[in-house]
């Protein structure tokens, strides 16, 4: 934080415009191009288990109840009960007002509990209210923290209010790990995603999140190529590694398996863990269950051997 | 570290005969003197199949099949022989699996190239030019344009099948007739070619293809029956073409070899160019005449670019080409790695600095790691020789002026790069550029509406598109 700390308005605009620009023709093409790796076999079977290491399980709707989120950490914690040797997920993710209920289900599990904050998913709250928030969700038991930045401020090219309040936002964490939501769907153009990301970032996130899964366009593989490529050039720079969170609109596992893919073939294995990625999903979990099934049985199983949580 | 499994195609997509004759007036046939040469898989060294070499007495029959089918070929409405190109279209589309398999398993190139570049650009191609056979009238080439006869086509082994459909899609259509003489290292492709012919019900005598090596492609261009000569390869060959046509009245068009400048400003899209300098040298072993093989960085992001593009080349998966995975393959023949080898060691002599990544090569075949020279100048002779593998040559400039002067500096002019952010600047360099295609922020990028050729010894002559037309047309 040192020295981002002093980074001014002009300083902040002409760094993050200073960013080599993103060419949408290149990137969607190389993100295509990966698409294509065929994962087969053992290296399918790694794969799966990986993925369903880096799930941050979510429910994130208006209707959930107590009873509902004690289901999804059940689910968290042991995905298969048919198999015991399936591993749990990284985390789960809830509303604040949920963070008990699920603080109490995943109690001595080493599943995480991410809580998203800070008006989520608009943002469009006074700072104060965000904090508060933000705080609450933590001293609730939440030990991760999902907040959305302010696109309005962003795409106004007020930078320093979007800076400010992550650097707010991360010191309301306290030991709290904190993801920034940049709601890559809203930021319309790939140079936006890299300039986010950077200012993301500096501002002292720990992971950088594509979306809230709440708008029309979430995660996209040439969008979290384009974040992928932002971690490896910060740390490169800055000697700190940041982790990276697709969510939304991630649900089979070969969807999974080539974002995997693209971590493997542009930051490498230092991020192929749960600790520097995750997915931001929900119906995806029960599909890498099927297809793991599918893997040692050799053949697959109705839905309805999977649990419905 | 994620490894991938092997992925490997299946071989056994496709039949390969244990020999194959000459496909001459619809049927194949074997050389009169029944001499023939071996082709092999370069990836593995094994023998594919033998391949009858056409001699004089065959090139001769080849070419007097042509021209019997010649009137009644020509005379067809415009819209019949579109069907029949669009019936080759549509077989090569239904068949690319086969085609893609055999493609690699002659050619040495990744699968993943074959299936995804190569087959359906080939049926494009067709298509596009089955759109044209009847539409002649209006291309711009006056009311009532006319075929010129028989054409003798030779192509070189870096697309075979490719090449094929650039020199034989606008040749149809525009109501010539052809003898086409594959490359020694792969003619298979072409020689299932003649058989969608026959399934497309093609009047014999339409195609015919003539196998074997130079010799063969010389008594096919030298052939008085022949009224166009159309040639893709190197410029040496090029230009002996060129004596043996001169005077004769034939027609001819040339597409020889290149030494492209791929120049890289500092206001680039550093990520995305990284990868178009991969496309434009990595791509297809660097057996591509228009290949960037010359990389022109501005000096103030150098460093930068050169760090990024060793990271990425320490990515590309160099092996089997039938495994999916596989981003590069073989070097197509033992002589083509001896020029290779031969250049390179050239440029470490005089004092580029070669590196590598760390990538295991399979002991059998012919294969060569991905290679960068740094510390190039225009007085190496790796920056101005054609070495047609992948071995990229790097060198810096300071201002715009300075990159359009060197990347002009070269007798060859088939294509360059530009990589800015800034649009003014790609038209303002792309219009000083003397070359014949100009990729801006992509490379190595192809359409069939779109002409290719080249300036000074790249050659002369379009191919592709409405201007590729021309060529076959009196």
């Amino acid at each position: 934080m040192t020295a981002t700390a002093t980074v001014g308005l002009s300083d902040l605009r002409a760094f993050l415009h200073g960013l080599p620009g993103v060419d949408k023709v290149g990137v969607e093409g190389r993100a295509a191009a990966l698409g294509t790796r065929s994962v087969k076999t053992g290296s399918k079977a790694k794969a799966i288990d990986l993925a369903i290491r880096m799930v941050d399980l979510t429910t994130l709707e208006g209707a959930d109840t107590p009873g509902k989120v004690r289901a999804l950490c059940a689910k968290g914690r042991r995905p298969d009960p048919a198999d015991p040797g399936c591993p749990p997920v990284a985390a789960i993710c809830v509303y604040p007002a949920m963070v008990p209920v699920a603080a109490a289900a995943l109690a001595g599990s080493g599943v995480h509990l991410a809580s998203v904050a800070t008006a989520f998913p608009s943002g469009q709250a006074p700072l104060e209210v965000k904090l508060a928030d933000t705080r609450a969700a933590v001293a609730a038991g939440a030990d991760e923290v999902d907040m959305v930045i302010s696109r309005g401020a962003f795409l106004a090219g007020d930078y320093t209010r979007v800076f400010d309040e992550i650097v707010a936002v991360r010191e309301a964490c306290g030991s709290a790990h904190l993801k920034v939501i940049l709601e890559t769907g809203e930021l319309g153009t790939y140079d936006n995603v890299r300039r986010a990301s950077w200012l993301a970032m500096l501002a002292g996130a720990d992971f950088i999140k594509t979306s809230t899964g709440k708008v029309a366009v979430n995660a996209t593989l040439p969008i979290t190529l384009v974040m992928l490529e932002a971690v490896r050039d910060f740390r490169a720079r800055h000697g700190r590694q940041v982790g990276v969170k697709p969510a939304g609109g991630i649900k089979t596992t070969k969807d999974a398996i080539k974002y995997l893919v693209l971590i493997n073939e542009t930051v490498g294995d230092d991020w192929l863990s749960p600790d520097w990625f995750r997915f931001g999903a929900s119906s995806l979990l029960n599909d890498l269950l099927m297809q793991r099934t599918k893997l040692t049985t050799g053949h697959y199983s109705g839905p309805d051997y999977f649990t419905l949580d | 570290m994620f490894e991938y499994a092997p992925a490997p195609e299946s071989r056994s997509v496709v039949d390969i005969a244990d020999s194959y004759g000459l496909f001459i007036d619809g049927e194949f046939r074997a050389p009169a003197d029944g001499d023939a040469f071996k082709t092999i898989n370069p990836a593995s060294e094994e023998v594919l199949a033998e391949v009858a070499t056409a001699g004089p007495e065959d090139v001769d029959r080849a070419v007097a099949a042509a021209r019997r089918a010649f009137p009644a070929w020509s005379a067809l409405p415009g819209a019949e022989r579109s069907k029949y190109l669009f019936r080759i279209a549509r077989i090569i589309q239904e068949r690319s699996r086969e085609l893609a398999v055999l493609e690699s398993l002659d050619n040495g190139k990744p699968i993943k190239e074959t299936r995804d570049v190569d087959l359906p650009l080939v049926a494009a191609h067709f298509f596009y030019y089955a759109g044209w056979a009847d539409k002649l009238a209006y291309a711009g080439f006056g009311p009532d344009p006319r075929p010129i006869g028989v054409a003798g086509q030779v192509i070189p082994w870096n697309f075979p099948l490719l090449m094929l459909a650039w020199k034989v899609a606008p040749a149809l259509a525009t109501g010539n007739t052809v003898v086409l003489k594959p490359a020694e290292t792969t003619p298979l492709s072409a020689l299932f070619f003649a058989d969608v012919c026959r399934q497309a019900e093609l009047p014999p005598g339409v195609v015919n293809i003539v196998t074997g090596a130079g010799d063969t492609g010389a008594y096919l261009v030298a052939h008085p029956d022949v009224d166009k000569v159309a040639f893709t390869g190197s410029t040496e060959v090029g230009r002996e073409i060129a004596r043996t046509v001169a005077g004769t009245g034939k027609r001819l068009t040339l597409e020889l070899g290149g030494k492209a400048a791929n120049i890289v400003f500092d206001d680039a899209p550093i990520d995305q160019a990284v990868e178009g300098i991969v496309d434009g040298i990595f791509f297809n072993q660097g057996h591509v005449c228009c290949a960037g093989s010359r990389l022109l960085v501005q000096e103030s992001v150098a460093d930068h670019l050169m760090d990024s593009l060793k990271r990425r080349m320490a990515t590309l998966r160099v092996g089997d080409p039938l495994d999916k995975n596989t981003d590069v393959g073989a070097i197509n023949s033992a002589a083509q790695l001896a020029r290779i080898r031969e250049l390179s060691e050239i440029g470490a002599q005089e004092g580029a600095e070669r590196w590598s990544p760390p990538c295991e090569l399979p002991e059998r075949g012919f294969w060569f790691a991905p290679t960068v020279f740094t510390g190039v100048t225009q007085a190496h002779r790796i920056a101005r020789e054609e070495i047609f593998g992948p071995v990229l040559s790097v060198l810096t400039f300071r201002t715009p002026a300075e990159a359009i002067e060197k990347a002009n500096n070269t007798p060859y002019g088939l294509s360059a790069g530009v990589w800015t952010e800034k649009g003014s600047r790609i038209l303002a360099v792309a219009d000083k550029l003397r070359a014949g295609v100009i990729w801006a922020n992509t490379f190595n990028k192809f359409d069939p509406a779109s002409p290719f050729g080249g300036y000074k010894e790249s050659g002369y002559g379009r191919e592709g598109g409405r201007h590729g037309l021309e060529a076959y047309l009196a």
